[in-house]
């Protein structure tokens, strides 16, 4: 059948309702299944992870995600385990990666887009910052430990090094999906505001900034989820293994939720390799997805506007 | 990317006035952050002092240990137990090897106690007086470094230093055939620790010799469970690690006994090695920063119940062999002399020397 069709179908080519376009829909098909690739193994993870962290496939062994385990300490007994210090200090680098790039990665793209000539050195920069992005990310630890922590001698695995090494590490995807952002913000809307007088500045701020916003906002949260989940940065930093208090403040030793993860993978006992591990992974994702959605809530609200 | 061609039409506009605003936005966002940071200074920079002035009595302050991923275990149930009583100490435990630990942490001046799975090497004992930083030794306990294979790998129970040698040396055996006849043609799947461990100096040191250097085509990991993993893939797998990552995994993975030379073979067990007959018996040191101890009171307050429990069941419950007593002597008038002799003495945590029989293991072991 299939050689018989080929022919005629070649003709109908124009036709992309055709019921016979047997190839058009094995292209379809082929590419449902690579969306659907993506959600399956996102599901098996949270399958996975879930039975494990509340101990579903064992009846007998306690739930390992309950709130004694958000809110106590680690602990060397598997049952008496906690994630606070580390969500805290998770929350607490958020903190200053979130200080750290917004203004920066937001100033660059605005000057990219709205301000800088289309010259040689632009486009280096441009080569730049794409090139930035893909760099590996137990480089920007180096990075962050031979200068923050070597030059300026700011503290060892501090909140603050931490942030900072880790929101380099992000600046460039939020300063291209801000560019983004703004270079989607129709040019007639900018030219309306200049033809009513408005000068450059003022077009930026009452124009361009509010109609970017839900896409800078789109780009900066995607990268969030990728900062707090980063660990080998934190491990170049010395974020601490194990630490029993959340950080007294950004200048004091901290561990973060995926450092944390780590340390769990690596102890002897298979109880914290799969429980305590498990558990720390769904808090991990539960963080980071309702730091999500609090964020398209946000964006939402400027949508409308 | 931004080709629009409106803009360049308005470019001139007001170009200057953005860049003004804009560097002024980013110079505030960066004085908050570190005016933020300024408030925060007193209680993170590593001092005795902290800002949240405890009233209970109870020291306070920060200890940054890192090193041995051997001596981890202990060092965090140690920070565990301290931080009970004194929960205004912030205590982090770290572990990077002991290689590792100093090289990045310790010598640099970013930690106060070291765990090292052997004694410091004389490079490290240079670097570190280089940046005027005196790194005092205190025996913690003891451990038996294990080999292991796959449960399924029959054929062997018992190896010699001399076929270690020949495994783990340069230019090591390809297949287990090299070694004995009767092993079978299989190719050798080794997992050890990095280089940057102490576990990998020990055994480079005892097994293959001074001279001799270990082969570099294994598996290397920081992390011991990859190497019970490995082990536990594969039929045609060796590897070791120290007796605690066994100790917890004695079903998954087969340990092998050890002939040092004198041609008896002894399995690992905390016991063998507490009575010295385990060939591979070794040390396991914390080395301390001079002047945290002196300075930092919550860093002398954790050493001092650090080697006080180093003699207790808190040691053997883990799976490494307790300090003795007279190691515990010895560590006590060590910080007792470091300190000044002025300190308080021991606050109430000494009376944890629950393990009589600790014995003089840890003697013998030190000789290995």
């Amino acid at each position: 059948m299939a050689g018989n069709n080929a022919q005629t179908q070649t003709d109908d080519w124009f036709d992309t309702g055709g019921s016979g376009d047997w190839r058009g829909r094995i292209f379809q098909g082929v590419c449902l299944g690579a969306t659907l690739f993506g959600i399956l193994m996102v599901g098996v993870l949270l399958v996975y992870v879930t039975l494990d962290a509340f101990a579903l496939t064992q009846p007998n062994t306690p739930r390992w995600l309950d709130w004694q385990f958000l809110t106590s300490a680690p602990s060397r007994f598997p049952d008496e385990a906690g994630i606070y210090p580390a969500l805290i200090g998770s929350i607490m680098m958020m903190i200053v990666v979130a200080v750290a790039t917004v203004p920066i990665g937001v100033g660059a793209a605005l000057y990219l887009v709205e301000y800088a000539p289309q010259n040689r050195f632009t486009e280096l920069i441009q080569l730049n910052i794409a090139n930035l992005a893909g760099v590996p990310s137990v480089v920007y630890g180096l990075l962050g430990l031979a200068l923050f922590i070597r030059v300026f001698t700011l503290p060892y695995g501090s909140v603050l090094v931490g942030g900072m090494a880790v929101g380099l590490l992000i600046l460039p995807i939020v300063i291209i999906s801000a560019q983004e952002a703004i270079d989607s913000v129709p040019d007639s809307q900018r030219e309306a505001s200049l033809a009513m007088g408005a000068t450059r500045w003022q077009t930026t701020r009452n124009v361009v900034l509010p109609g970017a916003l839900p896409g800078i906002l789109t780009g900066t949260i995607l990268a969030f989820g990728r900062a707090i989940g980063e660990t080998a940065p934190l491990l170049m930093i010395g974020a601490a293994a194990t630490i029993y208090n959340p950080p007294a403040g950004f200048l004091a030793r901290f561990s973060a939720m995926p450092r944390q993860i780590y340390t769990w993978s690596a102890m002897p006992s298979p109880e914290f390799r799969y429980g305590v591990l498990a558990a720390g992974v769904v808090t991990l994702l539960a963080v980071m997805l309702s730091m999500n959605a609090a964020a398209i809530l946000i964006r939402n609200r400027y949508q409308r506007r | 990317m931004a080709d629009d061609p409106s803009k360049t039409r308005v470019e001139a506009v007001s170009r200057r006035e953005l860049l003004a605003t804009g560097g002024a936005a980013v110079a505030i966002s960066i004085a908050g952050c570190s005016g933020g940071n300024g408030g925060e200074g007193g209680n993170g920079s590593g001092g005795s002092s902290s800002g949240n002035g405890s009233g209970s009595g109870s020291v306070s302050g920060q200890v940054i240990i890192a090193g041995s991923s051997t001596v981890y275990p202990i060092s965090q149930a140690m920070a565990e137990e301290f931080q009970r009583e004194n929960p205004d100490v912030n205590i982090s435990v770290d572990s990077t090897g002991t290689g590792g630990g100093f090289e990045n942490a310790f010598i640099p001046g970013d930690s106060d106690i070291n765990g090292a799975s052997r004694e410091i090497s004389e490079e490290e004992q240079q670097a570190a007086e280089e940046n005027d930083i005196t790194p005092i030794e205190m025996q913690v306990g003891s451990d038996a470094l294990t080999f292991a294979v796959n449960n399924n790998a029959d054929w062997v129970d018992c190896v010699t230093f001399e076929e270690l040698a020949q495994i783990w040396g340069p230019n090591g055996a390809q297949q287990w055939s090299d070694v004995r006849d009767d092993w079978p043609d299989q190719p050798f799947e080794l997992y050890g620790p990095a280089t940057t461990s102490g576990t990998f100096d020990f055994f480079t040191e005892t097994v293959i010799g001074e001279g001799g250097s270990h082969r570099s085509d294994y598996e290397s990991t920081e992390q011991d469970n990859i190497i019970v993993q490995g082990i536990e893939g594969s039929e045609n797998a060796m590897g070791y690690f120290g007796y605690a990552y066994y100790d917890e995994n004695q079903d998954r993975i087969k340990g092998l006994s050890i002939d040092g030379g004198n041609g008896s073979c002894v399995e690992p067990s905390l016991e063998t090695a507490q009575a010295g007959d385990y060939p591979l018996a070794r040390p396991l040191f914390i080395y301390v920063s001079e002047s945290s101890l002196q300075e930092n009171q919550a860093v002398e307050e954790f050493v001092r119940f650090y080697i006080n429990n180093s003699s207790s069941d808190l040691v053997s419950e883990i799976g490494y062999v307790p300090a003795n007593e007279s190691m515990v002597e010895e560590n006590l008038s060590t910080i007792d002399e470091v300190v000044g002799g002025g300190a308080s003495g021991d606050s109430g945590n000494a009376s944890n020397n629950s393990n009589d029989d600790s014995g003089n293991a840890s003697n013998n072991s030190s000789g290995a």
